[in-house]
């Protein structure tokens, strides 16, 4: 990898910035050493964290692996595949609550909110607990405070769910610099520029999502032509369908619904996952579920398997066949095909790519990892340290306003080169009318019911005017991280238009604010107790020693008020010790230290002189 | 930071003089160049205000790529700047020399979508005739651009804007019959 990665790390170091994906399924976080990018392992040695998290009944969140354990062990205080909340409003997630155990708390009307045990999370909290995992996990592994990231997100995310994912990563006590598309950052991983300039295909079915992006590369530069893609179709949905069978089966022969337990659900989950993996590397395999002192057993053949996924993968074909018309390409002008996400293992899915696109996909690196490892590229690129690469991303959705009758009228086209902009001018229709409210959609269709609602601007406090007279340019900006920004400006005056954004979906900018609050409030507190805790071992360590002291001569060799001095010593440390002040208990240690200085150095010497006589103490 | 002004047209913010007729690699190349210059990723540890100018100037990049690298989209960009007006609902009037065609063409999309599959055929015929004819239209704004740009004048772009109706018609009428055929 070495001669593929031209790492210049000269550039003045402000920290290191590490990149991270947040998937459905697992999360992983990564960075740029001299060599290449490099995936940083959990304290459990385990490069893939569970992008599952647990609200334990101490009122901890555990996040990881640890949260797995809970998910058969405390179901109702634990929730997974959070990333499919992301972004969503309370009305249009029926289709996911049917089919994963959300348990969406009450008043979840303007905002998402997960019940977890009797606390009650947005989705972007829920998030954060899984990206601050990641961050410990980095900043353990690298020795240094961690607070830049680039986060990836699927390339056909809409601008809801990349505000969502931003929250999340500012609710974590990250600066996010960039939101990088998967696709496109498997690419960076792969470094396919360096071998040649060509047109990249890259074909990602994750755990909860599917995207396919098509880039040209010329001397570095990474241009994406065109994306598509589902944000809800990935091995979740795979798993799904090997579960209804399981279910039906053991109905039948157990006369009994196991989904009345939320704990035997995810414990035949993890097995149906085991089978689905297995059966990647053998035709056949064997899904095995103990529950109760019952037993169900079932062999499931990969032909049977196909069969039941075959319309999933048949899903992900449509929007190849539109990603390839939008490139103004078709098959034959793909030189290559890079394949990301687990459920790219699935020989069905390889043969189905290979057969739509006519070229042999690559799949040399990991799919779990390869999106991490390019996000720590595009962190690279962004601290200065990589200087030969360039991302070019486009929008994945067009973005409109709506117009008389429902109709959306269309600003900025899908696919267009990010950052975009489109200026529109507004004007009144009634005589001294003071606002103008503008609907933001994104979406292809051309009716506004038919589209996604992003925001509703309100330009505020307009000169009162005939109607028809006022002429107000509004400004629509795309970022570079595919988020919208809106500015207005009186095109008579030149004077600036204040913007009200009053979004569709997700949080307002307070409402993060406040969670970033309290995530630092708590950030402190957790500090504050490991301070005390850290004070109370040193505590214990000097109290123990004075103890062991106090059988030595030494001890009978000291005056009573120096023995005095030190009794009173260990008392007030004892007084404080279970004060939750670090600082009073170092200051005690202290006195304690300063009273025993005598004591300490006569039985040195005592030692010392024992030593030349030979003798042990 | 300095760069170029944020304001005029994309002919210039590219390094042109205003002309119609661009080589495809030689824009390709000013674009991949400017974009390594004013890209945000390249900003990302700078100053909020260099970001900002960053972020305005590849906006601008971006937006200008788009319209300069489609020939229609370039020169209909040029008739907009010299005031002709250029807009979808010209499109609706049928150009007379295509009367004829446009009318066999809709007994054929009735037929078809009356459930009588032998009308695929003459649709079949009929994308081949308009797209045939769409690729004579783009010869002949080829032609008028290399003309525009030896000798810029209001009757080239005049002719211009009537090739241009003439196309969109074209490439609508191609799109409905593709739409049915799929």
């Amino acid at each position: 990898m070495s001669q593929v990665f031209d790492i210049d790390f000269s550039a003045a170091h402000e920290g290191r910035v590490v990149g991270i994906d947040l998937g459905t399924t697992n999360s992983l976080v990564a960075f740029l050493d001299l060599t290449g990018p490099k995936v940083i392992p959990g304290a459990d040695g385990n490069n893939l964290v569970p992008s599952v998290v647990s609200y334990t009944r101490d009122g901890e969140f555990v996040a990881g692996s640890a949260a797995r354990q809970l998910l058969i062990e405390q179901p109702e205080r634990t929730v997974y595949s959070v990333k499919r909340l992301m972004g969503r409003g309370a009305g249009d997630i029926q289709d996911e609550v049917a089919l994963f155990p959300f348990r969406i708390a009450p008043g979840s009307d303007s905002v998402l909110k997960l019940q977890l045990g009797e606390k009650t999370l947005t989705p972007p909290e829920v998030s954060a607990q899984v990206l601050a995992q990641l961050k410990r996990n980095a900043e353990a592994y690298l020795g240094e405070p961690v607070t830049q990231a680039v986060i990836t997100v699927p390339a056909y995310f809409n601008d809801a769910q990349r505000q969502a994912t931003k929250d999340a990563g500012r609710i974590a006590g990250l600066e996010v610099l960039r939101l990088v598309n998967e696709p496109t950052a498997a690419s960076l991983a792969y470094g396919l520029d360096k071998r040649n300039n060509g047109v990249v295909a890259v074909y990602d079915l994750g755990g909860g999502t599917f995207d396919i992006s098509i880039l040209r590369l010329h001397d570095g530069i990474f241009e994406v032509l065109a994306t598509n893609g589902d944000t809800h179709l990935g091995g979740d949905d795979i798993d799904n369908r090997l579960m209804r069978i399981a279910l039906e089966d053991i109905a039948t022969e157990w006369g009994e619904d196991l989904t009345a337990s939320a704990t035997a659900v995810q414990k035949l989950r993890r097995e149906v996952i085991k089978a689905k993996e297995h059966l990647s590397f053998v035709p056949v395999t064997r899904l095995e579920f103990e529950h109760n002192g019952k037993a169900y057993r079932r062999e499931i053949t990969r032909e049977l398997f196909e069969g039941l996924i075959q319309d999933i993968v048949d899903r992900t074909l449509g929007p190849c066949r539109q990603c390839l018309a939008d490139s103004g390409l078709t098959a034959a002008g793909i030189d290559e095909v890079v394949m990301v996400g687990g459920s790219t293992r699935i020989p069905m899915v390889r043969k189905a790519v290979e057969a739509l696109f006519k070229a042999k996909p690559h799949t040399e690196l990991n799919p779990d990892e390869v999106v991490a490892l390019g996000a720590a590229v595009q962190a690279g690129i962004l601290s200065g340290d990589v200087q030969d690469k360039l991302l070019l991303d486009v929008t994945p959705l067009s973005l409109g306003i709506e117009t008389m009758g429902g109709v959306v009228s269309k600003l900025i086209h899908r696919n267009s080169t990010i950052p975009a902009s489109a200026s529109e001018n507004f004007t009144t229709a009634v005589d001294g009318q003071r606002n103008v409210l503008i609907h933001v959609l994104q979406g292809e269709r051309e009716l506004v019911k038919d589209c996604r609602s992003l925001a509703r601007f309100e330009l505020k406090d307009l000169d009162p005017l005939p109607a028809g007279a006022a002429r107000i340019e509004v400004k629509f900006l795309i970022d570079a991280n595919g988020i919208l920004s809106v500015s207005a400006r009186d095109a008579r005056t030149g004077k600036e238009q204040s913007v009200e954004v009053k979004p569709s979906y997700g949080l307002t900018e307070d409402q993060v604010e406040a969670m970033i609050l309290e995530s630092v409030e708590k950030a402190e507190s957790d500090f504050n107790e490991r301070q005390v805790r850290e004070a109370r071992v040193e505590a214990d360590a000097i109290l123990a020693a004075t103890e062991k002291a106090k059988a030595n001569d030494a001890w009978l060799d000291l005056g009573d008020g120096e023995r005095q001095a030190i009794d009173v010593a260990v008392n007030q440390l004892l007084l404080v010790y279970h004060a939750g002040d670090h600082h009073l208990i170092l200051a005690k240690i202290d006195e304690l230290n300063q009273a025993t200085m005598k004591l300490a150095e006569t039985m040195m010497n005592s030692a010392v002189s024992s030593a030349l006589k030979g003798t042990k103490i | 930071m300095t760069g170029p002004k944020l304001e005029g047209d994309y002919f210039r913010f590219f390094g042109y003089d205003r002309r119609l007729a661009l080589d495809p690699d030689d824009l390709q190349k000013r674009f991949y160049e400017l974009s390594r210059k004013f890209h945000p990723d390249r900003f990302a540890r700078m100053p909020p205000a260099d970001q900002q100018y960053a972020l305005d100037a590849t906006s601008i990049l971006n937006d200008g790529y788009r319209i300069l690298r489609d020939p229609v989209a370039r020169a209909e960009y040029v008739l907009k700047q010299e005031g002709f007006d250029v807009g979808e609902q010209r499109s609706k009037d049928v150009p007379p020399e295509l009367l004829e065609e446009v009318f066999e063409l809709n007994m054929a999309l009735e037929e078809l979508r009356g459930g009588d599959a032998s009308a695929r055929g003459a649709l079949e015929e009929a994308e081949k005739k308009f797209i045939a004819m769409r690729d004579r239209i783009d010869g002949e704004l080829a032609a008028l651009f290399l003309e525009h740009d030896a000798a810029p004048g209001r009757e080239t772009l005049q002719r211009m804007r009537g090739v241009l109706n003439r196309r969109r018609y074209i490439r609508n009428l191609v799109a409905e019959v593709q739409k049915e055929l799929a």
